[in-house]
């Protein structure tokens, strides 16, 4: 478990490094989730240990978001008088977004599958 | 009596406290929640997150002393982004097949995303800071914020509606899908649209779901921060020139 930790840590720490020396507009999680993607391709396998850590983790991603969740209450001065105007239009947009990436993907998947076969 | 409240006012001042609160709220939030069969409105992360605001104002604590000891958990959202590549590489087969459709659909979805917040924003009257700090906000926090920042809005505004458009998805997103006619073995679909249009609550939402759809959300959050942050500041300078 200790060597899993200290591998997803090495390539978060990784990925910040890469995103400051290149300037690149990402966060460095996210480019260390790319190295460690490119790595496991590399090897053509999952080690069993890491992928016992790594989905341990991410079965309990939600509760990570929580205390930045919570974080809504010091901003409470500031949404007052526009926060049932900001519902709407985050409501609206997001239902929206689902729905236009959803359609989109599954639209072109049959095209696809229709002229493969 | 008093000596119970002294050590209240030790202990609230630890970072113990507020760590073990957090994930007690949250395991209580997940059990009522698979109790309830998963009824979309009780979200965990926004029972726990509502609940949490009323410990916090019952006990007249502030936020910054809450986050001491809430930090830890916070600190994991680092390693856990990074460990989205092994649920990735197991759908790695698929994805070079579908690199076409999932670029374009997040191209139609990422755009979607950010111009309808935009111009229902504005329809509805929201000021020109307010619209700044809205565009960026299916994107996973510190890359919106860093957005908000650099077109003008305010960051902080932004760290919060991010969190709202992610609890507005894990609510809602599913059921809507429903009722656009995909089942259980749309997991692809499904776990993409997530991800993409709500970041990694809805990534999160996607894993309750299935690993396939899990692994799906986590490469939409990804490829969509990328382009977010390339697509706002275009769309910004396309409205100030205009």
């Amino acid at each position: 478990m200790i060597g899993t930790i200290a591998l997803l840590l090495g390539f978060q720490l990784a990925g910040e490094v890469a995103v400051r020396m290149l300037g690149l507009p990402v966060p460095g999680p996210v480019a260390g989730m790319l190295m460690l993607f490119v790595a496991l391709a590399i090897r053509r396998a999952v080690p069993e240990e890491v992928a016992t850590v790594a989905n341990g983790l991410l079965a309990h991603l939600a509760l990570l978001f929580v205390p930045a969740g919570v974080g809504i209450i010091a901003h409470t001065g500031r949404l007052e008088g526009i926060w049932p105007i900001l519902l709407v239009v985050l409501i609206a947009s997001t239902l929206m977004a689902v729905a236009v990436t959803a359609v989109t993907l599954s639209a072109l998947r049959r095209l696809q599958r229709r002229g493969g076969s | 009596m008093s000596e119970l409240f002294e050590i209240w006012v030790y202990l609230a001042e630890r970072p113990l406290v507020w760590l073990t609160v957090t994930v007690l709220v949250y395991w209580a939030a997940h059990r009522l929640y698979l109790q309830c069969n998963e009824l979309a409105l009780l979200n965990p992360v926004l029972i726990a997150v509502v609940v949490l605001v009323g410990i916090l104002i019952a006990t007249d604590t502030e936020y910054g002393t809450y986050f001491e000891g809430a930090q830890f958990v916070h600190f994991l959202l680092g390693p856990a982004t990074v460990a989205l590549a092994v649920p990735l590489y197991g759908q790695a087969h698929r994805l070079r097949k579908m690199g076409l459709p999932l670029g374009v659909a997040l191209i139609a979805g990422s755009v979607t995303a950010v111009v309808s917040a935009l111009g229902i924003g504005w329809l509805l009257g929201l000021e020109a800071d307010v619209l700044r700090s809205l565009m960026p906000k299916s994107v996973t926090t510190p890359v919106a914020m860093g957005i908000s920042e650099k077109i003008g809005g305010l960051p902080s505004l932004t760290a919060v509606l991010v969190i709202l458009t992610g609890i507005t998805g894990a609510v809602l997103a599913m059921p809507l899908l429903h009722l656009l006619g995909y089942g259980p073995e749309d997991a692809t679909a499904k776990g993409f649209a997530l991800g993409v249009s709500a970041h990694g609550i809805g990534t999160a939402r996607a894993f309750q779901h299935s690993e396939e759809a899990g692994a799906f959300a986590g490469l939409g959050m990804g490829l969509n921060a990328l382009l977010t942050a390339l697509l706002v500041p275009l769309v910004d300078a396309l409205i100030v020139a205009l």
